[in-house]
């Protein structure tokens, strides 16, 4: 029932476990389609460029983010695709699952910084209140 | 990334350039008078810097969308300047800071940038934090309870504000809520009007006044050089930050010499040379600026509301610009750093320690970054300068093998490991698996063989690479006999 599936990860242990659910949800209906969205946030820019200040690309270290979601997704036969976003993590999931009208979004409960997430609140929060569509929160 | 044509970098995104460049302008202000301040001039300075520079790079600069403007790394290094010689020196400085720059973007030293390790360029930002920081301090000296809880007022609300909304810079809604609860309450604390006085004019054009002596260029030719370094560092990394959260590239070496002409004319205009600004270029783009237009519009509306409103902005109390500059110190420092300190290799820790620790204690940036460079290069150095010899032995003949890299700092090594006393008629030292790179290892190779000689065995080399060899031919007879 569910066709077009989004998946929000941060390559956290909680998003790894998202993806196992995101994948079996996949595999329920015929012709589904999965979509791995992975959010740049610009507020870490500094970080990630200094991280990679000599790396050839800094993406490429953004891609290994994804790519034990993507080995999950693989290994299950499920079709997929990577897509790398910026913004604010919360609002920009959001905007991109509302504006493309997917059936369900798929999200781990609590990401790589625990600190914010106790002053901010949880993206996964902002995320089941404000998208227009069933939204599934993994613990 | 793709790299669009300048009338596309300047209106191809209007609406949102117009916007940012609103929201930057007002995020500017407080900073371009904390930084005059820091380095002990009038806030005046530091604005029409700010103006000036803004602008000018929206014309010249290499990358949209970057804000520059007067800056906390280079408000330090000429501290020593104007309190020693005044602000006429600093404008002069200003001025030999931009050619340096300009000839630095001549001459593409941008791709050098590559020489500047990774721990060099993170204890560089962690110095300026520090720095920053540590800048402030005198402010709270023989303050009352007021000021330090109108600092933590200030804080709070640059914090938490932007839970409320993100349209507007939290900083500035803290310092009007500050400075009015100041006013109102009528509180005897210090405010900006007590460190220098507002000018509600434009900058005019004017020749500093010095006198144009050899005497002079020696004063304020280390002060430029050093500027210019670090200006183009915060201004090379700035710009990579912003490459990276836009998705597009930029020109480097065009921002080298655009950051140069900003600062020449800065230095002409009254203003004190800057350079981009992290902070500033990560609100721009989080408030929609992608093109050119954001920096001219963010300058433009700066110096209209000086003018407009210098009156208000001198009852500004230190207190709330404390807490700005707090703010930037802490969003400044690279916390990742803290966090890897025990995952990244020794040296790698060390170099950056070290960096930022002669930052602090110098109080200049350029010295940390060459010290940061130089111990890193040793730390390189010792590295790959250690060689192995490998002994085979076979029927009247030893065969050494030599596996490494042959230089200055790996030859001392080498020729220990060598006996030259052997029971054997025939040597072979295979250098297959090394690189000869100078002529201290030339000079080595032919002490082995001429040692291996006088002990009476025959000696074959073999094994030499390309350019080993072109480098062996050069040197081998011009060296002299040992």
């Amino acid at each position: 029932m569910y066709q077009k599936i989004l998946l929000a990860t941060d390559g956290s242990q909680h998003s790894k476990r998202a993806a196992e659910n995101a994948v079996n949800i996949a595999k329920c209906s015929e012709g589904s389609m999965l979509e791995v969205v992975y959010v740049v946030d610009v507020e870490r820019a500094k970080s990630d460029v200094l991280t990679h200040w000599h790396a050839v690309d800094v993406n490429d270290s953004r891609k290994d983010q994804v790519s034990e979601v993507e080995r999950i997704a693989k290994d299950a036969g499920v079709n997929y695709e990577v897509k790398v976003l910026r913004g604010e993590p919360g609002p920009v999931i959001v905007k991109y699952a509302n504006e493309n009208q997917f059936d369900i979004v798929i999200i781990g409960s609590r990401g790589l910084n625990g600190l914010q997430e106790f002053v901010l609140g949880s993206v996964s929060h902002k995320v089941a209140k404000r998208a227009n569509c069933p939204v599934l929160i993994v613990k | 990334m793709s790299q669009s044509t300048y009338r596309e970098s300047w209106f191809g995104n209007m609406k949102g350039d117009l916007l940012s460049g609103l929201v930057v302008a007002l995020a500017l202000i407080p900073e371009a008078i904390a930084f005059s301040i820091i380095a002990g001039v009038d806030p005046m300075v530091g604005l029409y810097a700010s103006f000036t520079i803004a602008v000018t790079i929206s014309f010249v600069g290499g990358r949209p969308g970057m804000i520059s403007a007067a800056t906390g790394a280079m408000a330090l290094v000429f501290i020593d300047l104007v309190a020693n010689h005044g602000l006429q020196y600093l404008l002069a400085a200003s001025i030999l800071t931009g050619i340096i720059q300009v000839i630095f973007g001549l001459l593409k030293l941008a791709r050098y940038m590559k020489f500047i390790p990774r721990s060099v360029m993170v204890g560089f930002v962690n110095a300026l934090a520090i720095l920053i920081f540590t800048s402030q301090l005198e402010h709270f000296v023989d303050e009352t309870w007021v000021m330090y809880v109108l600092v933590v007022v200030t804080l709070a609300c640059i914090y938490l504000f932007p839970y409320v909304t993100k349209a507007v810079p939290s900083t500035l809604v803290a310092i009007v809520l500050v400075t009015v609860v100041t006013i109102m309450m009528d509180f005897d604390i210090r405010a900006v009007g007590d460190m220098g006085t507002i000018s509600q004019t434009l900058p005019i054009f004017l020749i500093p006044k010095i006198p144009l002596t050899l005497e002079t260029l020696m004063i304020i030719f280390p002060y430029a050089l050093a500027l210019a370094i670090v200006g183009l560092l915060e201004s090379l990394l700035t710009a990579s930050i912003v490459d990276d959260s836009t998705e597009t590239s930029s020109d480097k070496n065009r921002e080298s010499r655009g950051q140069g002409i900003a600062n020449i004319i800065t230095g002409f205009f009254g203003g004190m040379a800057g350079c981009a600004m992290i902070g500033q270029s990560i609100i721009n783009i989080k408030s929609g600026g992608r093109g050119r237009l954001s920096s001219l519009v963010a300058g433009v509306f700066l110096m209209f509301l000086i003018v407009v409103l210098g009156d208000i902005v001198i009852q500004i109390p230190m207190a709330a610009l404390a807490g700005v500059m707090i703010m930037v110190a802490v969003s400044t420092f690279d916390w990742n750093s803290i966090r890897t300190i025990h995952l990244v290799p020794r040296t790698d820790a060390a170099v950056m320690v070290i960096t930022v620790l002669t930052v602090v204690l110098t109080h200049n940036l350029a010295i940390g970054v060459f010290a940061g460079i130089i111990l890193s290069s040793i730390f390189f150095v010792s590295k790959i300068s250690r060689v192995r010899v490998e002994e085979e032995r076979k029927e009247g003949r030893i065969r050494y093998s030599i596996y490494g890299e042959l230089f200055f700092a790996s030859v001392t090594e080498l020729l220990d490991q060598f006996q030259y006393d052997v029971d054997v008629e025939e040597v072979e030292i295979n250098l297959s698996g090394s690189h000869i790179w100078d002529d201290s290892a030339v000079a080595a190779v032919d002490k082995i063989v001429s040692n291996y000689k006088s002990n009476g065995k025959k000696v074959n080399v073999t094994g030499l690479n390309e350019d080993s060899t072109e480098l062996v031919g050069k040197l081998a007879n011009k060296l002299g006999s040992h």
